[in-house]
């Protein structure tokens, strides 16, 4: 069974058979069981995760693990296939209006809530009417307030007008705004059933949950798409990431995230080899150093420009991810069709940091190592959030580059809410290292228009740049790809020459699962798109799941 | 004897009342709020939804009407609705945890009385022997080592190297498809190793008060003075400076009720036990206002009651109390 393990992979099957090949047995299983293991229901896939669901009416919930596992009870009109494209989900196709102001969705016929009462547009528009409602405490209505208008021109027709074309609508019509209208009609949401137990339309069904221990799912055997193969999913928390990679040692669960250390020098033992498949892949976030703009020390864009200069990017990869992670150059995920791979970037020269500090005055006149202008010194402290251990090493790099070129930082650690709060919203800081999570919309209206640097909103390092704004509306204005790419392009390099932010890192997501799970296609969505299409060959399934 | 309990009782309510208004105002003044922790940096958030998530949670009415709404529904034994995004009732989210916690404290302040005690007097019958340092070492090694640390040796060596325990959580997988006695069984190993752990760091503790509470007492007059009877030694150590000895351990024991629902934060994640130390940690975190509260209230209640507990069984136990 071994030598079937290590040669399924096609990626080591060479090695493996070289090895084998004096084993013509060996080599004959081989053949045999590659060519015999073709899908079949069954088996379990156990996911290890550090937090717990808090509420599986995605509209209510705001943490990953419940839209983990509310989106694999229901589905939406959209969905990103396996290259980030959006495609039709429960809607079949969509219209666009000329004037982009329309999108008439037409919905795929027979799609089954679990209880077998048919999906409709009608489920479409009381899912949108509860994410609108103002008694709904959630956290995606914004997107559905550029709504004009919302109607159901019949049971397989949904249409929405927007007050002004907005591309970045089409993706929000995903499984957050899709609800059963025949349970939760008439009723408080917030107090339904189904915020712990789920009535969808997706692949799975909620058997079990038990707080704070696991949340068990079953298939659902009338899933529009055909039965999905595994008949279980099981989401077991354990919030301690170290107690969770000896559970996976231990064959106790099948799928979890590793972090760099456990990825390289961890799993490199022969029970990981022969037992698990490790992917890697960029994932959907990158980390920065963001600078107050409102502070006078960094409103000359030389400044910026290099302290980006005297930072080692690679360095603070290899250090903090241990080489996990490519270096970010924008607020997009290289690879992606948003991303622009030409842009300035600023490689590691000391030299340029000290010509182009001289040239906005800065020199060392008194000989103390920092340098000076106007009698002041060089120093700006940088705050960050506690218990982020990596943004505390690439802090702790970044002091140590910046002082040999005469710029002293200090670094202050934050717990949360009063980093949030009484720092970065009032906008108390010089400079800070964060992460964004990249959306699969490229629309950067939130973080980089600059009218959103209001009290709480994400512009707080107050960047203004109107060719910025302008190609911002353009490309959320229309649903025309081309013209979206060419305003992201120029605005990545706008971006790039300003550096507002220090663009430092995207790391690698780094999950490993259970060798006995096949079909699973590393794309640039990552791995779990075609969950529903992962399977275990019968004779190597380990789970029985009675539903 | 009871006009003592009533009055006793009775003096708790403004002392509860004010322990509640001084966590409430502390808790609030924490900066951030459950609505702004649920929403910072999120990009699908606009101030307006934000605005409609505070009055959802009543947190734009004035402070002391928020105190007022709180004690209202308290007074009906309703602890109100958690602020995070479940919106449970805090009382069903303590419940369904507050069993696993007192259980597995049950269970390990047992074993720390079972050994702790005979290991303290032990070493302050044979005071500065042998026996008396090692003991002191090993108490002090449960007391300095962090959990955390031995908790996952321990997990390497019984989960992963010999395979005799399961390494975390409360229950296996296919738990359910197990008979009852190998469903105990189950149970049993999984409790084992955490029990043992959160025992072990709590032996120095009352190991250590005992052993001082023995020394002092061998050392009184009536010690002496039955000695002096040519009582033997068995005698002399185990009637009458053994129960003089223990009546502390009485005190202590009272105010470890409370303890009893407070889990261990660390503790409970290395193991994943779903318990109170992590509920009240998330709490916190997310200024979950409710159910701080409820913890808080259901803490100072058990409190209270501890105290007045030891009082009262001290009294039944030493003469020398219920005469004054």
């Amino acid at each position: 069974m071994r030598n079937i393990f290590l040669c399924f992979i096609l990626g080591i099957l060479f090695t493996a058979c070289e090895k084998t090949s004096d084993q013509p047995d060996a080599r004959k299983e081989t053949a045999q069981n590659l060519t015999s293991a073709p899908p079949a229901c069954g088996d379990a896939i156990i996911e290890g995760s550090i937090g717990d669901a808090s509420n599986l009416i995605a509209m209510l919930a705001a943490d990953s693990a419940s839209h983990d596992i509310a989106s694999l009870c229901y589905n939406g009109l959209v969905k990103y296939d396996k290259d980030l494209n959006l495609v039709g989900d429960l809607a079949e196709s969509w219209d666009i209006s000329p004037d982009n102001l329309t999108i008439t969705f037409h919905l795929r016929k027979g799609v089954k809530w679990q209880d077998g009462v048919e999906f409709t547009a009608d489920d479409v528009m009381f899912g949108y009417q509860t994410i609108v409602n103002p008694n709904t405490p959630t956290a995606y209505a914004g997107d559905f307030q550029e709504v004009d208008k919302a109607e159901v021109i019949d049971k397989y027709t949904f249409r929405v007008k927007y007050k002004k074309p907005f591309a970045p609508g089409l993706a929000s019509w995903g499984y957050v705004v899709v609800l059963p209208k025949h349970i939760l009609e008439g009723q408080d949401i917030t107090k339904s059933p189904l915020t712990r137990a789920p009535m969808g339309n997706g692949a799975y069904k909620l058997k079990e949950w038990k707080p704070g221990e696991k949340i068990e799912l079953v298939s659902h055997h009338d899933y529009f798409e055909g039965r999905p193969y595994l008949d279980g999913f099981i989401y077991k928390i354990i919030p301690d990431t170290a107690t969770m990679f000896l559970e996976l040692r231990a064959g106790n669960i099948d799928f979890m995230g590793l972090s760099p250390l456990q990825y390289l020098r961890q799993t490199e033992t022969k029970v990981f080899q022969e037992n698990f498949r490790k992917y890697k892949y960029l994932s959907f976030a990158y980390t920065y150093m963001g600078f107050n703009l409102l502070n006078p020390l960094f409103q000359d864009k030389r400044i910026r420009q290099a302290i980006s200069y005297a930072i080692n990017k690679n360095e603070i990869l290899e250090g903090v991810l241990l080489g996990l992670g490519e270096v970010a150059t924008g607020p997009y995920k290289p690879g992606t069709w948003q991303y622009n791979p030409a842009v300035k970037t600023y490689p590691y020269n000391p030299e340029k940091t000290r010509a182009l500090l001289k040239e906005a005055g800065w020199v060392d006149t008194d000989g103390d190592g920092i340098l000076e202008k106007d009698g002041k010194h060089f120093e700006f402290t940088v705050i960050l959030n506690q218990g982020n251990n990596e943004r505390r090493k690439t802090a702790e790099i970044i002091q140590r580059r910046l002082a040999e070129v005469g710029i002293k930082i200090k670094l202050r650690t934050l717990e949360w809410a009063t980093f949030i709060n009484e720092y970065i919203d009032k906008k108390n800081f010089e400079a800070t290292i964060l992460g964004w999570t990249i959306g699969q919309d490229p629309d950067l209206f939130d973080v980089w228009h600059s009218s959103k640097t209001h009290y709480k909103e994400l512009n707080f390092i107050s960047y203004k740049n109107e060719e910025v704004d302008r190609l911002i509306m353009e490309g959320r204005h229309t649903f025309d790809l081309e013209k979206r790419e060419k305003a992201y392009f120029r605005i990545q390099e706008i971006l790039a020459e300003d550096q507002p932010y220090v663009f430092l890192y995207v790391p690698y997501a780094l999950p490993i699962i259970h060798k006995r799970f096949r079909g699973i296609d590393p794309a640039p969505a990552g791995i779990t798109y075609n969950f529903v299409k992962w399977y275990v060959p019968k004779p190597e399934q380990k789970y029985t799941i009675q539903p | 004897m009871l006009p003592y309990i009533l009055r006793r009782l009775l003096g708790m309510i403004p002392l509860f009342l004010g322990i509640t208004i001084v966590s409430f105002l502390v808790i609030h003044l924490a900066p951030g709020s459950p609505v702004t922790i649920q929403t910072d940096l999120n990009p699908k958030m606009t101030a307006e939804a934000r605005e409609r998530l505070r009055k959802f949670y009543g947190l734009d009415k004035p402070l002391h009407i928020q105190y007022y709404n709180w004690v209202k529904h308290l007074v009906t034994l309703d602890l109100g609705r958690s602020f995070s995004s479940d919106g449970r009732p805090v009382l069903d989210k303590i419940k369904e945890r507050l069993s696993i916690t007192i259980f597995i404290n049950i269970l390990s302040l047992l074993l720390i009385v079972l050994v702790a005690i005979p290991l303290g007097i032990f070493s302050a019958v044979y005071q500065n022997s042998l026996f008396d340092r090692s003991t002191t070492v090993f108490v002090f090694l449960g007391f300095a080592i962090p959990t955390f640390w031995l908790a996952l040796l321990l997990m390497i060596l019984f989960g992963i190297h010999l395979g005799w325990l399961p390494i975390s959580g409360l229950k296996s997988i296919n738990y359910e498809y197990l008979s009852p006695l190998n469903q105990l069984k189950d149970r049993a190993a999984h409790l084992l190793m955490p029990v043992l752990i959160s025992a072990f760091g709590g032996l120095a503790g009352l190991s250590r008060y005992s052993r001082s509470n023995m020394l002092e007492i061998i050392r009184q007059d009536y010690i002496t003075t039955a000695r002096a009877k040519g009582l033997s030694e068995l005698k002399v150590i185990y009637k009458h400076a053994l129960r003089n000895a223990l009546l502390p351990v009485v005190t202590i024991l009272g105010l470890s009720v409370p303890g009893l629902i407070g889990g261990s934060v660390i503790f409970e994640t290395i193991y994943a036990i779903p318990g109170m130390g992590q509920l009240f940690y998330s709490a916190v975190m997310m200024r979950d206002y409710p159910l701080i509260m409820g913890e808080l209230v259901i803490g100072a209640l058990l409190t209270m009651l501890g105290n007045l507990l030891a009082d009262i069984s001290y009294a039944l136990v030493d003469p020398r109390i219920r005469m004054r």
